[in-house]
């Protein structure tokens, strides 16, 4: 009985209550507190994980005096601990490098409401990460929704405006087929939490009473979850969500909260459903569909774009595409690679989004490739790092990019003859399509600037932001470097979920 | 499977209710009308977690007369669930209603296509 | 009168009445001048017609901005008969796919086990605990109640904090922003985002029914509220009658009337501290629970008003939110700001 197994608990309710304190306080305290909070939280995970490390079980934790079947329950355990600290981790850095871009783009009345949004978006993605059962992820669902909808309008302008409602509309869609689903999977089975839906589902599996909803069950929560994840076919609010929201929204939104749905999912999957059934059902064959074709489709519109935040927008949708790959697998050792990638792709893709920004503001706020000429040189730290988190969604060795792509690749060895051939396939056209856009974006950065465009005198970004900046390259490059370690602890936690 | 459908009666209203709010949500392009459909599809999910609640002969669970037995009351998780579900479609009509408002003034319209137009028309010179 | 003592006017109950008196003082004067007066002299006309005409011109901008576009390659599309054709498919594809989700979802009904019987999977030792060991447990009449707020308090935390973060969505979209000198700017209202132009005149019937209603509907609220733990209703409930009243009073009276009790700066403060408190007191709950300690909080007879533990003051800071949260969005939806 250690402290340390609250420290989830904490975390959340550090979120919550932060965020409430927020709201009386004003605008410049209230941007400290929300970083105090995501590296409190950080420290926070990293306990966590920790004690995670040297626990043989995953642990229940009682929200309150009842256990199990009757009251909430959080669950500690490695990959929870895990997927925490490189989430907050992310997102602290996020904020050191963000903040101080963010009154170009929010009212500083505003800025206030903006980080109550952080807080609990941050609170959301935790709850999401730990929680033991299914209806409280509903609820901090819909917090995530709304918190990510305000994250988008905070810029106020007319196409972040249109963004969030296309946002709104395809999310709340979501919100219904995954509610419908919960609540029939209560009726079929009575329960609300883990465990014992587990149990009750095997049940069903075994006798075969309820069988039709329960596919339909998984097939409504699978599709809301993967609508909000921006999965290929639905991913048509994402690109325009991505490019037109504040830098440090798009960075959150897209390297983060898409995480926490996936991670969600995952959860689903093992712990409720069980691989086996999710693999009876076929399931598992259209994520793995989807996911091949969202690898290809979102590369090649990547490559059309001609607005640098459109194109790493659109490098989202391939690469959660990867993601999606993984776990259609329908092997532990696809999750584990998927899940792998889910980090690598948190880090790399916040970096990118922040050091694009970085990129077009010494460029006169003009985001098209002409104008970007130079702009290594002109703002090197942003140049490099901007260069190192391409290299890593391309797959270059020495990145998280390369090595998470190995392991896809390797988890595509055991499966049967065509579905091996189109997991190679499908990477190596999606890494040449990747290769295509982000190195050509990298050399048009590092090019000679033309003469008769005259650039704005270029700012100083603040001393902190810049070794933000540099830390999460680093966080990349050790992901690169030192994945050993961070796969084991994936191994065995998955391990542990079922 | 039309027996079955009868005595299901509030589930089977509840799924097509369901169905006709998705329709709603993807057909009409007037903002006004999805947030329509997209709350006659959380009601229909309500009136589908209620009924699951509901057995005969049993009576509302509020103790009375100091009678604790199971066997009195009906189930009171779905009554807790639907209230959650209450408050979470109040709250995300308020964001969508708010999002229409902003909408209409700078647009003037509340077709979702012709904004989605007109937005795509302040890029040009 | 007589009786009152000298110091009458300094005590609590007289600074009270005179604070109640004071919404009848010159506003309504403006008010019943600007009813009798005809519509041509009313000091707003102007500002009216001005209001009018630079959403005229708004909307000449729009339309020339949509006529730029017929020109461009997207609106040509648009009218083409490839665009027509599509759009045609996706209103069948629509409908397809509207339709196999309800043929699906009936499929499944007729699979799921039938209502109103007693052998369900749903009926089964949850439900039995509650029921059974609930008014033990958790002191609450109300069964309902006593498992919202205590054997699920995580996820009503979770539902309070949707209702913040929405209400806080919706200040973000739609708050008038205060320029340097305190005052609404000029051009956000001039867009049409305030309709305090059309502030409701002096209504005697609205004003005299809202005297009579108000009171008793803040009062039913607030019976509803700490009636939670022994009967139907709770925090959710009797926040909306609240908010209900609020509005009610809002609409006879105008905002300057209600804004003497309820600005920006209360409904933070409300928020923080029920959702503080709710947050502070669940977590010391949850935290004596989950470390298998007793929390102490004694739970009292059933059937008491207090009795129940946390249950009554939770209500009470879940119905503060709820109500803040609703009057609000009135608020802001109707001229974006308290």
């Amino acid at each position: 009985m250690t402290l340390a197994r609250n420290f989830p608990f904490f975390s959340i309710l550090l979120c919550l209550v932060g965020s409430v304190l927020t709201s009386v306080l004003k605008p410049k305290a209230a941007r400290a507190l929300t970083v105090i909070i995501s590296g409190v939280v950080l420290v926070l995970s990293a306990f966590t994980l920790r004690y995670a490390l040297a626990m043989d079980a995953a642990e229940p934790f009682m929200m309150g005096h009842f256990p199990a079947p009757w009251g909430n329950e959080l669950r500690i355990g490695r990959l929870e601990a895990l997927m925490a600290t490189g989430i907050s981790g992310v997102l602290f850095v996020t904020l050191l490098a963000g903040f101080y871009h963010m009154p170009a783009f929010v009212s500083d009345k505003k800025l206030g409401l903006y980080c109550i949004m952080v807080d609990l978006a941050l609170g959301a993605i935790l709850v999401m990460l730990y929680t033991n059962d299914l209806f409280t992820a509903y609820v901090f669902i819909e917090i995530m929704t709304i918190a990510s909808c305000a994250l988008v309008i905070v810029r106020q302008n007319g196409h972040t405006l249109v963004a969030a409602t296309r946002y709104m509309i395809m999310n709340l869609l979501a919100s219904g087929l995954v509610l419908l689903g919960i609540s029939m999977l209560y009726g079929i089975t009575g329960h609300l939490l883990m465990e014992p839906l587990g149990r009750s589902v095997r049940q069903i599996y075994e006798t075969g009473q309820y069988m039709e909803p329960l596919t339909v069950v998984i097939a409504l929560i699978t599709a809301g979850l993967a609508i909000k994840s921006a999965m290929f076919p639905f991913h048509a609010w994402a690109p325009d969500t991505y490019a037109f929201a504040p830098p440090m929204s798009s960075a959150i939104l897209s390297g983060l909260i898409g995480k926490a749905y996936i991670f969600l999912l995952i959860k689903f999957i093992f712990r409720v459903i069980g691989l086996d059934i999710i693999v009876a059902s076929h399931i598992d064959s259209i994520l793995f569909a989807c996911g091949v074709t969202g690898m290809i489709i979102g590369s090649v519109m990547a490559i059309s774009q001609r607005d640098i935040r459109r194109m790493v927008a659109y490098s989202s949708v391939s690469q959660i595409g990867y993601i999606y790959m993984g776990l259609g697998m329908g092997t532990e050792v696809g999750v584990a690679a998927a899940l792998f990638q889910m980090l690598a792709h948190a880090a790399a893709k916040s970096l990118l989004f922040l050091s694009t920004n970085e990129l077009t503001s010494v460029s006169g706020d003009r985001k098209r490739f002409h104008y970007l000429h130079g702009a290594g040189y002109r703002n090197p730290v942003a140049g490099v790092v901007f260069t190192v988190g391409a290299m890593s969604l391309v797959g270059i060795p020495f990145t998280g990019g390369f090595v998470a792509k190995l392991y896809l690749a390797t988890a595509g060895m055991p499966l049967g003859g065509w579905v091996r051939a189109l997991v190679l396939v499908a990477l190596a056209v999606s890494t040449l399509l990747n290769a295509v856009y982000y190195l050509h974006t990298v050399v048009s950065i590092y090019r000679r600037a033309p003469a008769e465009i005259d650039y704005p005198p270029s700012h100083r970004v603040p001393r902190h932001a810049a070794a933000a900046l540099l830390i999460s390259m680093l966080m990349t490059v050790y992901l690169g470097i030192g994945s050993g370690p961070i796969m084991r602890v994936i191994e065995s936690g998955l391990k542990m979920f079922a | 499977m039309w027996q079955a459908l009868y005595e299901n009666l509030e589930q089977t209203v509840a799924a097509i209710l369901f169905g006709i709010g998705f329709t709603i949500l993807l057909l009409q392009r007037n903002m006004i009308r999805k947030i329509i459909g997209l709350n006659i599809m959380s009601t229909a999910t309500y009136l589908f977690l209620a009924s699951m609640g509901f057995i005969e002969g049993r009576k509302a669970p509020i103790v009375m007369d100091g009678v604790t037995d199971a066997a009195a009351y009906i189930n009171p998780i779905p009554a807790g669930l639907v209230l959650t579900g209450i408050v979470v479609s109040v709250s995300f009509t308020g964001i969508m209603l708010a999002l229409t408002v902003r909408l209409y003034r700078r647009y003037r319209t509340l077709d979702i296509d012709q904004i989605a137009l007109l937005a795509k028309g302040e890029d040009l010179p | 009168m007589s009786k009152r003592r000298s110091d009458w006017a300094q005590r609590p109950q007289a600074r009270f009445l005179r604070w109640m008196r004071e919404g009848y003082g010159a506003l309504d004067d403006e008010i019943i001048s600007a009813v009798a007066q005809p519509a041509a002299q009313r000091p707003d006309a102007e500002a009216l017609e001005e209001h009018d005409r630079l959403i005229g011109t708004h909307r000449h901008e729009r339309e020339m901005a949509l006529d730029r576009l017929a020109n461009y390659d997207l609106q040509r599309w648009a009218n083409t008969r490839g665009r027509k054709a599509l759009t045609r498919l996706y209103v069948l594809l629509a409908l397809l796919l509207g339709a196999s989700l309800i043929y699906f979802l009936l499929d499944t009904v007729a699979y799921m086990p039938r209502f109103g019987q007693v052998a369900v999977p749903t009926n089964n030792e949850v439900i039995a605990r509650y029921i059974e060991k609930g008014l033990e447990e958790t002191g609450a009449i109300n069964i309902v109640a006593g498992m919202i707020l205590d054997y699920r308090a995580f996820d009503t935390l979770g539902e309070s904090t949707v209702l913040f973060v929405a209400a806080c969505a919706v200040l973000i979209l739609l708050r008038i922003d205060l320029d340097d000198q305190g005052q609404p700017m000029q051009q956000l209202i001039a867009e049409g985002s305030d309709d305090r132009h059309y502030e409701p005149k002096n209504d005697r019937i609205l004003q005299g029914s809202a005297m009579v209603l108000t009171p008793i509907i803040l009062l039913f609220g607030i019976y509803v509220l700490f009636n939670g733990h022994l009967g139907p209703g709770g925090g959710f409930s009797g926040g909306a009658i609240l908010s209900s009243g609020l509005i009610l009073y809002l609409n006879a009276f105008g905002f300057q009337k209600a804004g003497r009790f309820f600005t920006y700066k209360i409904f933070m403060w409300v928020s923080f501290f029920s959702l503080g408190f709710y947050g502070v007191a669940k977590a010391y709950s949850f935290y004596m629970g989950a470390n298998g300690l007793n929390s102490g909080i004694p739970l009292g007879t059933p059937g008491a008003i207090l009795s129940s533990g946390l249950i009554m003051p939770l209500n009470i800071a879940v119905g503060l939110v709820v109500a803040c949260t609703m009057y609000i969005f009135y608020a802001l939806f109707r001229k974006g700001g308290l």
